[in-house]
C-alpha cells in the first residue's frame, strides 16, 4: 500500500484534492444536464406519473409564439448587454488617476454591483412606475404624455436591459480598473516619446495590455445576458402579455410557476437555452485552449 | 396559543417537572398556511379556541407569505407534508386531488351534516362524488366605486338595476372629467380575469361560462367575440397603464378619486379603507345586466383547508376540520376578517354593509356561483387566458391573434 502510494503520489495526490469538487460538480451540475434533457421528452406535471412523448415537447416549442418572443429578447439581451463592456471601460479609464479622494468615486461607482439584483429591479421599476415614476415626470414633461415603459411591449425589455446594465456596466469596471493597473508604465511611456495619444494610445497601447480583463468582461457578460431572470421577474414578471420574457423566465413560468407545472415542456426549454449557452461556452473553452498552449 | 417553535415549550415543560406530575404529552398538529396579518390573527385566534377545548393538542402553526405560498405547496406536500393545509376550491384543487396529494374528507362531512350546512360550496369540494376538504370562507366580487369620482364629474350614483348601456354612458362622462371610468391593475394578470368572468357570466350565462372554462366552447366562438365585443366598448375608459400596475396601486387610485371603478373582490375593501376611504363615500354595485333575461350569477372564489396525503396526524386533523366548518367559528373568522362565512348558520356582521350587500347579493344569485376565472379553468388554460385578457385590455385591435392562441392553448390542455 505505502509502495504503491509512494510511487504513484505525485499523480494521484491532485485527483485526490480534485474529488470533492469533482465530485459536487457530477452531481449538481453534469447529472442535472442529462436528467433535464431525459425529462424534456416527458410529458410530466412534477407529481403524478411521467409519460413518454418522444420530441413531441420540441415540436410543440418550435411553433409557440411565446417560445420565439423569449428567443428575440434573448438575442436582444445579449446585443445590448455587450454595451456594458464599452461603457465599462471608458469609466475605469475616466477612474483611473490618482486625486484625492478617487477611491471613494471608484467605491460610488461600483455600488450598482454591491447590490442585490432584486433590489435594483425594485428601484428601476419605481424609476419607470407610472404617475410618480421619475422617469416618466421626466418624460411627461418634455413630451407632455408620459410612457409607461414596463407596460409597453415594444419598450419593455429595453427597460428591463438598461436596469440590468447598471450593475453590470460596475461589474466590467472593476475588471477593467485591475487590468489597468497591470499596464506597464514604460511601455506607455514609449508610446508617448513616439508622439501617440487619444485614441490612438488607447486602440495600440493599452487595449492590447488588457485583452486578458476584455476576456473576462464577456464572458461574464454574455453569461450574465443569458440568465438574466431576476430583473425580468421582479419588473414585469415576463409581462406585459409575455412580451419580456426570457428563455431562463419562460422555463421557470412552464416548470416552476403557479400556472405551470409542465415538467417536460420547461426542461425542453432549458435544453435549447442550455445549447445556446454552449456555443458561447464552447468557444471560450477554445480560445482558453488555445491561449494555454501557445505559451 | 400559537407555538411557532415546540423548543419552547419542552424547556418550558422540563422546568416543570420538577413542581408538577409528568405533563400531559400533546400531541402537535402542524398546520401550513398562507395568511396575511388580519386573517392570521383571527386564525390564531380560533386555533386558541381549538386548543382550549382540545387541551391535548398543540397546532403549529406554519404561516408563509400569500404568492409564495402557492409554489411551496407543491414542495411540501411531497417532501414534508403538513397535517393541514390551505388552498382553493373547484379546478385548483384538482391536480392535488388526481396526484393523490389531498385526502379524502368525505366522512367528515358526513359525520357533520355538512352537506346541508355548507351546501352552497359543495359542488365546488366535491370530485369524483367525494369532498376533498372544508370550505370556510368566502368572498363575493363586484363593483367598488368612489363617490366623491362620482360626484366630481357630475355622475349620478348607480341604482339597482342599472344596466350596462348606462354604465357606458357615465364611463364617457368619467372621461370627459379626465377620471378613469374603470380602474385595475394587472401586472399579476389576475384582476383582468374578474372582469373577463363578469363580462362572459353578463353576456351568456354561467351555464355557458362554466362550458368555456371546462374547455367545451372553442375561443374562436361567435359566442366569445360577443363577450370582447361588449368588454371593447368599456376597453378605452380603463386605466391606461394596468399593465405596469398592481392591484394595490389601482386601489390607490380608487382612493384618490383618480379613478371611478374598480371591479374587485371583497378583500380591497380594507386596502381602500386604509388609504382613507369610509363607509359614507365608498360604495358596492352588482356588475351591470349585460344581455337582460339571464339569471344573475356572481363570482365568490372560496377558501379551503385540506389534509394532505402524508399527513401524520389524520386523526386531530380531522378534528380541526369539523371544528373550521362550524358556525361558531366561521362567523368569528369571517367576522375578522371581513368575508362571508360558507356555513349557512353562522351570522354575518350586519354594521358592514359590504358584506350585508355581498350576502344579499350571493345568496339571491339564481344563475349559479363561479369561483373564479383561474380556479374554475386548469392553470395553464387559466395563464394563457389571463394574459390574453391583458392584452386584448392594452390592444384591442389583436383580438384575433389572441382567440386563435387561446383555441391553440384549449386543444392542448383540455386533449
Amino acid at each position: 500500500m505505502t509502495a504503491f502510494w509512494k510511487a504513484n503520489q505525485r499523480k494521484l495526490a491532485p485527483w485526490l484534492f480534485l474529488a470533492p469538487g469533482l465530485l459536487m460538480f457530477a452531481v449538481y451540475v453534469i447529472g442535472p444536464i442529462f436528467e433535464s434533457m431525459w425529462i424534456s421528452l416527458y410529458d410530466w406535471d412534477g407529481l403524478g406519473e411521467a409519460r413518454w412523448i418522444g420530441t413531441a415537447n420540441y415540436v410543440e416549442l418550435f411553433d409557440d409564439d411565446a417560445f420565439y418572443t423569449s428567443l428575440k429578447n434573448n438575442v436582444i439581451w445579449l446585443v445590448l448587454y455587450m454595451l456594458a463592456v464599452p461603457a465599462g471601460l471608458l469609466i475605469a479609464i475616466f477612474l483611473n488617476q490618482t486625486i484625492t479622494g478617487i477611491r471613494i468615486y471608484k467605491s460610488l461607482f461600483f455600488f450598482p454591483f454591491v447590490i442585490s439584483q432584486v433590489v435594483v429591479g425594485l428601484m428601476f421599476s419605481w424609476f419607470y412606475a407610472p404617475d410618480f415614476g421619475l422617469f416618466y415626470k421626466l418624460i411627461e414633461v418634455f413630451t407632455g404624455q408620459g410612457i409607461a415603459i414596463l407596460a409597453e411591449d415594444r419598450f419593455v425589455t429595453y427597460g428591463i436591459i438598461a436596469a440590468g446594465l447598471w450593475p453590470q456596466i460596475a461589474y466590467v469596471m472593476i475588471l477593467y480598473l485591475t487590468g489597468l493597473n497591470n499596464v506597464a508604465p514604460d511601455q506607455v511611456e514609449a508610446a508617448r516619446l513616439d508622439g501617440a495619444k487619444g485614441w490612438r494610445m488607447l486602440w495600440y497601447v493599452i487595449l492590447p495590455q488588457l485583452r486578458p480583463a476584455t476576456f473576462i468582461a464577456v464572458v461574464v457578460t454574455v453569461i450574465g445576458a443569458l440568465r438574466s431572470f431576476d430583473l425580468v421577474s421582479i419588473m414585469t414578471d415576463g409581462g406585459p402579455f409575455g412580451s419580456s420574457r426570457v428563455l431562463s423566465f419562460y422555463m421557470y413560468e412552464q416548470a416552476l410557476s403557479e400556472y405551470g407545472y409542465r415538467m417536460g415542456y420547461g426542461a425542453a426549454i432549458a435544453v435549447v437555452l442550455f445549447a445556446i449557452m454552449m456555443v458561447f461556452i464552447s468557444g471560450f473553452i477554445w480560445k482558453m485552449w488555445r491561449d494555454e498552449t501557445e505559451r | 396559543m400559537v407555538h411557532k417553535k415546540a423548543g419552547a415549550l419542552a424547556l418550558g415543560a422540563a422546568l416543570l417537572l420538577s413542581t408538577s406530575a409528568l405533563a400531559q404529552e400533546k400531541r402537535t398538529l402542524t398546520y401550513n398556511a398562507d395568511y396575511d396579518p388580519i386573517p392570521l390573527a383571527a386564525m390564531e385566534a380560533l386555533i386558541a379556541d381549538f386548543e382550549a377545548a382540545n387541551p391535548d393538542i398543540d397546532v403549529v402553526l406554519n404561516n408563509f407569505d400569500h404568492e409564495g405560498y402557492k409554489t411551496a405547496i407543491r414542495n411540501f406536500l411531497t417532501a414534508d407534508a403538513p397535517d393541514l393545509a390551505n388552498w382553493y376550491a373547484g379546478n385548483r384543487m384538482a391536480p392535488f386531488v388526481n396526484a393523490g396529494q389531498f385526502m379524502d374528507v368525505s366522512d367528515v362531512w358526513e359525520a357533520n351534516g355538512l352537506s346541508d350546512s355548507l351546501a352552497s360550496a359543495k359542488a365546488s369540494m366535491t370530485i369524483d362524488g367525494k369532498q376533498w376538504g372544508i370550505p370556510y370562507t368566502y368572498y363575493q366580487w363586484g363593483i367598488y366605486y368612489n363617490r366623491d369620482a362620482y360626484a366630481a364629474a357630475g355622475v349620478d350614483l348607480p341604482a339597482d338595476g342599472m344596466t350596462y348601456d348606462q354604465f357606458v354612458a357615465n364611463c364617457e362622462k368619467f372621461a370627459a372629467a379626465g377620471i378613469d371610468c374603470l380602474t385595475t391593475g394587472t401586472k399579476a394578470l389576475w384582476p383582468g380575469a374578474g372582469i373577463f368572468d363578469y363580462m362572459s357570466l353578463r353576456t351568456n350565462g354561467y351555464e355557458w361560462h362554466m362550458d368555456l372554462t371546462a374547455g367545451k366552447v372553442e375561443w374562436t366562438d361567435q359566442k366569445v367575440r360577443d363577450v370582447f365585443a361588449q368588454w371593447a366598448r368599456i376597453q378605452p375608459f380603463i386605466t391606461k397603464n394596468h399593465a405596469a400596475i398592481d392591484w394595490q396601486d389601482a386601489a390607490a387610485l380608487l382612493v384618490q378619486g383618480k379613478a371611478a371603478n374598480y371591479v374587485m373582490g371583497n378583500f380591497a375593501v380594507g386596502v381602500f379603507k386604509e388609504g382613507g376611504m369610509t363607509n359614507d363615500n365608498l360604495g358596492f354595485m352588482v356588475f351591470p345586466e349585460i344581455t337582460p333575461g339571464i339569471p344573475r350569477a356572481e363570482e365568490a372564489p372560496t377558501d379551503t383547508i385540506h389534509i394532505p396525503a402524508g399527513a401524520k396526524n389524520v386523526d386531530d386533523a380531522k378534528k380541526f376540520l369539523a371544528f373550521m366548518a362550524s358556525p361558531e367559528a366561521q362567523t368569528k373568522w369571517n367576522a375578522a376578517q371581513g368575508q362571508l362565512p360558507v356555513n349557512k348558520n353562522a351570522s354575518v356582521n350586519t354594521e358592514d354593509p359590504f358584506l350585508v350587500a355581498g350576502f344579499q347579493m350571493l345568496s339571491t344569485a339564481e344563475g349559479g356561483i363561479a369561483q373564479f376565472f383561474d380556479r374554475d379553468a386548469p392553470a395553464e388554460m387559466a395563464k394563457a387566458g389571463m394574459e390574453g385578457f391583458q392584452e386584448f385590455m392594452v390592444k384591442p385591435e389583436n383580438l384575433d391573434a389572441i382567440l386563435e392562441r387561446l383555441e391553440k392553448v384549449r386543444q392542448r390542455v383540455y386533449q
